[in-house]
């Protein structure tokens, strides 16, 4: 009886004895869950126009902010003042050195290895990913680096609220990340349902050969594709980093990633966004009451057992294509 | 020339079915038995023996486990860390219970711990598929990975929280802990191996390999055809998870001597689907290439390195080394997609008919 009332009544009763605490887990839930989501928006992206499951995302979120600021540190020795001129020059050319590396990835990578099972090309991504670590380690070294987020004008501190006899405190970096993701996920959608190249993208995603019936280069779209996923994995970077540092454990977040992508499903923008959210409150409402009871440390588990019951229920996740098969 | 097959007559379709039909074939894998099992422990060095040839021996099990599950069955697994992790402190667990019953006996009947954890781990695979099934696959590593920290009854709550393998004999001999022999280990891994892949080709050619290939090629249709998915899948996991699992028990006591749980971590299952995908999906042989491949890649390009004597760091090496290894997957995945074994397939064609291609 004690471990029910421990499993089923007890976390409840805190909840309700302490509602700032219940907020501030909430907050904190929704925040790591609205950047998990980017990282399966990253995911989503390229998942739906090549049929590539890109396990490279996780790394170039890395490698995207480690330019940005290796970038921006080349720029102060050559004798831009440091500060948000040189900071914005460095955003902009790492955007040129992402698109770079969707290029030579469609170039090098993805165009000889057309028409191929798709574990193949994952384990494709799987060799980009390696060669990624160790590019990136040799160019810009193995040491963490702090995110120049104060020169490109993001906000620092906290703000805190009076609630119900105490305080939640939300970091101001924290509500502009949750803003840039809203808006950078309004842009995409936008980007898909109204633009040439968007429908372009979804024909793609549609079917292969029929885009290609209709005169849509499928490279072209691949770069389009890898690029998009880049700039995602740049606002990424710069977010996380902002949090803590840049440094290559970053790329353990991604493999978070991967429960929000099949809750979500493997090609719904909205389902990245809602199974980020989902997993993000889960995992630390979860951690958080009943973390105790197992000894803690359940956050690097419970996301997949969540992933997982939704599974079982729909198999194609919560917003993906239903699976039709035939013989 | 010599590598012919002409004149070499087949009375009955037992030996027509014979796994190696050609006599050039059977004599190759009758020298490589001697030589590993006389040849490398007469006159290996003790570095080649426990650094190269034990390792090289233990990731080509794993790989088998899960070239069963991924190359025959079509279900792509990323939990294999996790299972080799079971069937390691199972291992460890019998032995230090029961320790008068032989650790060989423990290793084999290990498996079977980490077989049951992957039947209880499968058991989604019916209703999910393809990508979505490997990062369900992923909750059993990470659990797993969990569990072997958190609980300390594991390791019998010693307080390094790793497993610290005791001395055991057979014959008298010390096997396991830190006064065996390279060679008595190596010997007794190799034995272990080699009866597993005759166990493992026997099924992959009979009727279980076939309903399995079956269902990799298509699950429906195998389905219509009357065999039974449910029963497939859930003996591909547990046969695999076995394998794994007894892999795991060796490497820790054949291998490493001691173990952290890290060691059962993410990075040793797609190490080890590495080894499975550059092998070649559905093929034994295969799953040695791969395992001799990827381990032995960055080990000869630090020797490379050493050899031409360039005056870099150790750091620089491993980025370069990191570099080389996925510029290099990559590399083999453009020219062969279907892995080495495929290429030794075409080698010895091309080697049948030389020096007449026509």
């Amino acid at each position: 009886m004690d471990i029910l009332y421990k499993v089923f009544i007890d976390p409840f009763m805190q909840m309700g004895g302490a509602p700032d605490l219940l907020v501030q887990t909430l907050w904190e839930g929704l925040v790591a869950g609205m950047l998990y989501a980017l990282i399966a928006l990253g995911f989503v992206l390229i998942f739906k126009a090549s049929g590539v499951f890109n396990f490279a995302q996780g790394i170039m979120v890395v490698f995207a902010a480690l330019t940005l600021v290796g970038i921006y540190d080349l720029l102060r020795q050559w004798g831009v003042p440091s500060g948000w001129l040189a900071a914005y020059l460095a955003l902009a050319l790492s955007l040129v050195v992402m698109f770079g590396l969707a290029f030579a990835v469609e170039r090098v990578m993805l165009r000889p290895l057309v028409n191929q099972p798709d574990i193949i090309l994952f384990m494709a991504t799987f060799g980009l990913t390696y060669f990624l670590i160790g590019f990136g380690e040799f160019v810009f070294g193995g040491n963490p680096k702090r995110m120049i987020a104060g020169e490109l004008n993001l906000p620092s501190g906290a703000v805190e609220f009076k609630m119900a006899g105490g305080f939640v405190s939300m970091q101001k970096i924290d509500i502009a990340a949750v803003l840039i993701v809203s808006v950078m996920v309004g842009a995409l959608s936008f980007f898909f349902q109204r633009t040439r190249i968007g429908r372009a993208l979804r024909a793609v995603a549609d079917s292969h050969k029929a885009a290609l019936s209709v005169g849509i280069s499928l490279n072209q779209i691949w770069v389009i594709v890898w690029f998009a996923a880049g700039v995602v994995a740049l606002t990424t970077g710069i977010m996380w980093g902002a949090r803590s540092e840049v440094s290559f454990s970053l790329q353990i977040i991604a493999l978070k990633a991967l429960p929000v992508l099949i809750l979500g499903g493997f090609t719904s923008i909205p389902g990245a966004i809602v199974g980020g959210l989902i997993i993000g409150v889960g995992e630390k409402i979860g951690e958080f009451y009943w973390g105790p009871l197992l000894g803690s440390g359940i956050e690097s588990w419970l996301a997949y057992v969540i992933a997982l019951l939704f599974l079982l229920y729909r198999p194609q996740g919560l917003f993906g294509e239903k699976i039709i098969e035939r013989i | 020339m010599l590598y012919r097959e002409a004149g070499q007559f087949k009375t009955s379709y037992v030996a027509d079915q014979a796994i190696f039909p050609i006599r050039q074939d059977r004599i190759g894998l009758a020298v490589i038995l001697i030589a590993a099992f006389v040849g490398v422990p007469l006159f290996g060095s003790d570095f080649f023996i426990s650094a190269v040839m034990v390792p090289l021996l233990v990731f080509s099990l794993a790989a088998i486990g899960l070239n069963i599950l991924t190359g025959y069955t079509g279900l792509l697994s990323l939990g294999t860390g996790g299972f080799m992790g079971v069937g390691a402190f199972a291992c460890y667990k019998l032995t230090t219970v029961f320790p008068d019953v032989n650790i060989i006996i423990w290793v084999l009947v290990s498996g079977f711990f980490s077989c049951g954890i992957g039947i209880l781990f499968g058991l989604p695979s019916l209703r999910i598929k393809g990508f979505y099934l490997a990062v369900a696959t992923l909750s059993a590593q990470f659990f797993l990975d969990w569990a072997f920290v958190r609980i300390p009854w594991l390791v019998n709550n010693n307080t390094s929280g790793a497993i610290e393998v005791p001395t055991r004999t057979l014959l008298g001999i010390p096997v396991t802990g830190p006064t065996a022999q390279p060679e008595v280990r190596y010997l007794v891994i190799l034995s272990v191996v080699t009866l597993l892949t005759v166990i493992a080709s026997n099924l992959v050619h009979g009727r279980i390999g076939r309903s399995w290939m079956a269902v990799r090629d298509m699950d429906l249709a195998a389905e219509l055809m009357g065999i039974r998915l449910y029963r497939t899948k859930l003996l591909a996991f547990a046969v695999s998870s076995y394998y794994c699992g007894v892999a795991g028990a060796l490497m820790v006591f054949f291998w490493y001597g001691s173990a952290e749980p890290a060691v059962f971590g993410i990075d040793q299952s797609f190490f080890i689907l590495f080894m499975v995908i550059i092998g070649g999906l559905g093929s034994l042989v295969g799953s040695f290439f791969g395992a001799a491949l990827i381990y032995g890649m960055p080990i000869i390009l630090k020797g490379v390195v050493a050899m031409v004597g360039l005056q870099i760091t150790p750091a620089t090496v491993e980025h370069l080394t990191f570099m080389t290894v996925g510029a290099l997957i990559i590399l083999f995945l453009i020219i062969e997609p279907a892995g080495l074994a495929r290429l030794w397939q075409i080698g010895k064609q091309k080697l049948r008919v030389w020096p007449f291609p026509y």
